[in-house]
C-alpha cells in the first residue's frame, strides 16, 4: 500500500527556492534591458534619462523589478538569519526590522515613480 | 506484520563555525554570494534609490548628482558596490547552472568558482575605466 506521508512545515521551501531564482532571472533581464537602451541611446543625459522614466511602461517595469528585489533580498536575508541566527528572540527582531526595511525601500521607489517630485512630475 | 514503529533519528552535528571550517573555492564562492547579498540590501538599494531620486528631480538636481559623485571617495563606493553586485550576479549564475545539474562535479565546480571570481572582476575593471 502506497502512503503519502504527510512530514512538518509548511511546505514553503520550494516555492522560496523558484522564487528566489525566478526574482533573479527577472531583475537580471531587466538590468540587461536598461543596458541595451543605455548602450543604443550611445550613452545617458538629463533629458533622455527623464523621458525613459517618464515612460509608463518604463514605470511599471521598474516596479517589477524592485518588487523582485525585495522579495529576493527579503528571502535570501531569511537564509541567512536561519543559519546564523539561532535564537529566537534576536532571528525574530532581525526579520522583523528587514521587512519594514524593504517594505520602505519599495514605498520609496513608488514615491520616486509615481510622486510629486519624482519622474511622474 | 510489520510495525510502524520508527527510532527518531540520532541529533547529527550542524557545523556552521566560518571562522574555524576548512573553505574551498566553491564555499568561498557561497560564502561571499552571502556577503555581498547583504551590502547591496543595506547599501546598494538605499544608494540606488536615493541617486535614481536625485538624477530625476531636476536638471540641476542631475548635475549636482553627477557632481557628487565625481568625488574620488564616491567613486570607490560606487565601485565597491558594482563589484558586490557583478560577484552577486556571476556567482546567482553559477547557481542556476548547479541547480540544473551541470557543473556539479568537484572539477567544474571549482573551475566555476575561478571563472565567477575573475568575469566580476574583468567586469568590474569595465566599470573602473568608466568611473575614471
Amino acid at each position: 500500500m502506497v502512503m503519502r506521508r504527510q512530514t512538518v512545515g509548511a511546505h514553503y521551501g520550494l516555492t522560496d527556492w523558484l522564487a528566489q531564482r525566478v526574482t533573479a532571472i527577472v531583475m537580471t533581464l531587466y538590468v540587461l534591458v536598461l543596458l541595451a537602451v543605455a548602450l543604443w541611446n550611445g550613452g545617458l543625459d538629463y533629458s533622455f534619462w527623464r523621458a525613459l522614466f517618464g515612460n509608463g511602461a518604463f514605470k511599471v517595469a521598474t516596479f517589477l523589478f524592485m518588487a523582485a528585489l525585495i522579495y529576493h533580498a527579503w528571502l535570501g536575508a531569511r537564509e541567512i538569519y536561519m543559519d546564523y541566527v539561532k535564537p529566537v528572540g534576536p532571528r525574530l527582531t532581525l526579520q522583523v526590522v528587514t521587512i519594514a526595511l524593504l517594505i520602505a525601500y519599495l514605498g520609496w521607489t513608488i514615491q520616486i515613480l509615481w510622486g510629486h517630485t519624482g519622474a511622474a512630475a | 506484520m510489520a510495525t510502524a514503529e520508527r527510532r527518531p533519528p540520532a541529533p547529527r552535528p550542524v557545523y556552521l563555525d566560518l571562522f574555524r571550517i576548512r573553505k574551498p573555492l566553491p564555499s568561498i564562492v557561497s560564502i561571499v554570494h552571502r556577503v555581498t547579498g547583504a551590502i547591496l540590501l543595506l547599501i546598494g538599494i538605499p544608494v540606488l534609490l536615493w541617486g535614481v531620486e536625485r538624477s530625476l528631480a531636476s536638471s540641476d538636481a542631475y548635475a549636482a548628482l553627477r557632481a557628487t559623485l565625481a568625488h574620488p571617495l564616491w567613486k570607490l563606493v560606487l565601485l565597491g558596490l558594482a563589484w558586490a553586485f557583478l560577484h552577486h550576479l556571476c556567482a546567482g549564475i553559477r547557481h542556476l547552472f548547479l541547480d540544473v545539474h551541470i557543473g556539479i562535479e568537484l572539477a567544474p565546480a571549482r573551475r566555476s568558482s575561478v571563472i565567477v571570481f575573475v568575469v566580476s572582476l574583468a567586469l568590474t575593471l569595465i566599470v573602473a575605466a568608466k568611473l575614471w
